[in-house]
């Protein structure tokens, strides 16, 4: 409903519509920017873990505009399909995994009211939209026809699949211990204690099933360069990769997101405003995630398993017993 | 054959049919047509294989032949495996080689001798001064030139320098094949000063073209060795520890390589493997030890020995190694005489006489050997490289059988192949 200033002047439908369209816009501008800056952050920080610099020479200081420069390069490029396989599937899987990382963007709150659409489920929303990331790899593995694509999407399917279920249960424990699926209010309880505290075991779970779900060393078994060249998007160049590589960023931003909100108390926090502290605290865990990746060696896909099904699992299984115990006798 | 006495002939025993020119075919080409190659079992020919993938499509096995190289990123340089795969896992392997294969065995025998040496450093890239000193000795060797003390303990100077140079790459591309990107940055780090060192004193990085016939083209200059002794303490204080922490405090790397790609001493010693690849499964061959040469016999060094002869212990000889290398430097300097570094006798015009010799050295892969046959001319009648990287990549199919499809190029890492060496 249109506030009562602006009542007189446009009708509930315009104003509704104008709304939506006016948080589409900022939201994709948000996620957009965020994934440039994380293009730069991401060479910059692996430049000075790696004895280099990183960008520098691209305009801006410190590079800044490389991500822009790369864009650009990435615009100019053949627009080139392989000619077997299955070229709607294959066309239409960038799309798709882009739509639920940014779906994601519409219930996630930067602050008690500054959430474009506040779920009462929301942590439920968001790990059943982020499971559609399954759906693309699957479609652009398999529309490829290429041997490569297709190892990558069944590796990424047997890995999106274990890592989805612990960190499922890690989320559930959170629920048990909050009593709530909704983001805004696990925010607010979080004002005495954040929740990685009490629930240290889920945070763990969750955060290395994460950086499974994001596909990020060591477990970016779908995309291993060293083995399949580029997994599933081996066929995809120019604007359909960058697609890719915006929900990849997207995702970590999410991923991280919901991992400060969750875990480490959302906005609360003195001096900053409450956004700002939203954003620092993503920005740490995904400072985290780049210092794993430009670390650690691949595991192998059989490791991976093991460590899905024999460690994650039963850790968060083990986690949501003993959560449920302290809330019953709590009362 | 009259020179074949004073030749100091030696892996080629008297009398076994193998000789110069008017005996048995030294050269290929002069040869029969050999008999059809019979594949090895289990390993299809591309024929097959494209049959295979024929009935795969109409349903009948379920059997995946993936083709990676020869443009591939992790195959170091162009060699192309033809793999099948159950899955994830390996059911064979077969390398396909001669993407960089530059006739250099023909092309020398036209040759003189001295031309010979900048050529043979491109067959080997990453470790050329042990080529050169193979070539430099073979000659040496069949003319009976007596190096001076300090030609000697420069040439071993500077190829355990290259030994550091090319087990340091080594590290890195390990650590890239099984994902991890960065340790590669810090191996080339390593090796930068190394390859300042090798600048200062031959002008060159990488393809150095620095052995003569009869010692070495000029002495270092002033000032080198103290450079040098300044690297080795870096080496031994910095960058050995971190090497020793990457691999032995990373889970994942300990995951990655223990146990996988298991090569038993019988087998290893069956196929002929030597090198860092012999000794992690346990046998403690090495050319500097089994048939000194260069400085070496007055050296004090170490063996590392594998036990299990898995990928780990493949990167601990290696890993190993680095440091006797330091060793044998720092006891090279410490034994280092004055004096000239070209044998003062060396002739004007080189001619072997007729005959052939077998000489050895051990480069940073294996046993590098070169079967010379001369006819008494200014330049070699036959040249038969033995390159280690060559024997050893036959192991591949052995060591990835049964295991995951990262094996494979795990296992191909540890191998540590130079496709210039393998194609020559």
């Amino acid at each position: 409903m249109p506030p009562a200033w602006a009542a007189p002047y446009v009708a509930p439908w315009v104003w509704t519509v104008v709304l939506a369209l006016v948080k589409l816009v900022v939201v994709v501008a948000f996620v957009l920017l965020n994934a440039t800056v994380l293009i730069w952050l991401e060479r910059k920080v692996s430049g000075h873990m790696q004895n280099r610099v990183g960008p520098l020479r691209v305009g801006g200081p410190a590079g800044l505009l490389q991500s822009f420069a790369d864009i650009l390069k990435l615009l100019s490029k053949e627009d080139y399909a392989p000619r077997r396989g299955d070229r709607w599937m294959w066309a239409l899987a960038p799309s798709v995994a882009f739509a639920p990382a940014l779906l994601v963007f519409f219930v996630l709150p930067f602050g008690p009211h500054l959430v474009v659409q506040d779920l009462n489920v929301g942590l439920v929303f968001v790990t059943a939209v982020t499971s559609f990331t399954l759906l693309a790899i699957f479609m652009a593995g398999w529309g490829s026809d290429d041997k490569y694509s297709l190892i990558g999407a069944m590796r990424a399917g047997a890995q999106l699949f274990s890592y989805e279920i612990p960190m499922a249960m890690a989320l559930v424990a959170v629920a048990l211990a909050t009593g709530t699926l909704d983001l805004v209010a696990l925010v607010e309880r979080q004002r005495a204690m954040w929740l990685i505290v009490p629930q240290f075991l889920a945070f763990l779970v969750f955060y290395v099933s994460s950086i499974a779900e994001l596909n990020r060393t060591p477990f970016d078994l779908a995309e291993a360069e060293s083995e399949l060249v580029a997994g599933y998007h081996t066929e995809y160049s120019g604007l359909r990769w960058a697609i890719f590589f915006l929900a990849e960023y997207t995702n970590l931003l999410s991923s991280s997101i919901l991992g400060a909100l969750v875990f480490l108390g959302g906005w609360n926090g003195p001096w900053l405003p409450g956004w700002a502290w939203v954003i620092v605290k993503a920005y740490a865990l995904i400072f985290v995630a780049m210092w794993i990746r430009w670390t650690l060696p691949r595991v192998r896909i059989d490791q991976l398993m093991d460590l899905g099904w024999k460690f994650l699992l039963p850790v968060s299984l083990v986690n949501i017993a003993v959560t449920g115990l302290w809330v019953a006798v709590r009362g | 054959m009259e020179g074949r006495s004073g030749l100091g002939v030696k892996g080629v025993a008297e009398g076994d049919g193998r000789g110069a020119r008017g005996t048995v075919e030294a050269r290929a080409s002069e040869a029969p047509p050999a008999a059809p190659r019979r594949e090895p079992e289990g390993v299809h020919t591309l024929e097959e294989a494209a049959a295979i993938a024929r009935e795969a499509e109409a349903g009948v096995v379920q059997e995946l032949t993936i083709n990676l190289g020869p443009q591939h990123p992790s195959t170091h340089g162009v060699l192309r495996v033809i793999a099948r795969l159950d899955g994830e896992t390996v059911l064979g392997v077969q390398p396909d080689i001669g993407y960089l294969h530059r006739n250099w065995e023909k092309i020398v025998e036209g040759w003189m001798y001295p031309q010979i040496i900048p050529f043979a450093d491109r067959n080997d890239y990453i470790s050329s001064i042990f080529n050169e000193w193979l070539v430099c000795r073979a000659v040496e060797e069949g003319l009976g030139i007596e190096l001076t003390e300090r030609a000697e303990v420069l040439r071993t100077i500077f190829a355990e320098l290259n030994r550091l140079i090319s087990h340091a790459f080594w590290f890195g591309t390990y650590a890239m094949d099984i994902g991890a990107f960065t340790p590669f940055l810090y191996a080339l780090r390593d090796r930068e000063w190394a390859y300042d060192l090798f600048e200062k004193a031959t002008g060159a990085r990488q393809l150095y073209s620095y052995f003569r016939i009869g010692g070495l083209r000029n002495d270092v200059p002033d000032g080198w060795l103290r450079e040098l002794a300044d690297y080795l303490d870096y080496f031994e204080r910095e960058a050995y520890p971190e090497y020793i922490r990457l691999l032995y405090t990373n889970e994942i790397f300990i995951a990655r390589s223990e146990g996988v790609g298991v090569i038993p001493k019988e087998v290893a010693l069956h196929f002929g493997a030597t090198g860092p690849m012999l000794r992690a499964s346990g046998v403690p061959y090495d050319v500097r030890r089994a048939e000194p040469y260069g400085a070496y016999p007055r050296c004090e060094f170490e063996i590392p020995v594998g036990e299990r002869g898995d990928n780990l212990d493949r990167a601990t000889v290696r890993v190993k190694e680095m440091r006797e290398s330091v060793r044998i430097i720092r006891q090279c300097l410490s034994m280092l005489p004055e004096g000239e570094v070209l044998a003062p006798k060396t002739p004007r015009v080189l001619k072997v006489p007729e005959g052939d010799l077998y000489v050895r050295v051990e480069s940073p892969r294996g046993e590098l050997g070169l079967w010379l046959v001369s006819t008494g001319g200014l330049g070699p009648y036959r040249m038969k490289w033995r390159a280690p990287s060559f024997v050893n990549l036959q192991l591949l199919d052995y060591m990835c059988r049964g295991e995951k499809v990262a094996d494979l190029i795990a296992g191909l890492g540890t191998i540590d192949i130079i496709l210039g060496e393998v194609d020559r």
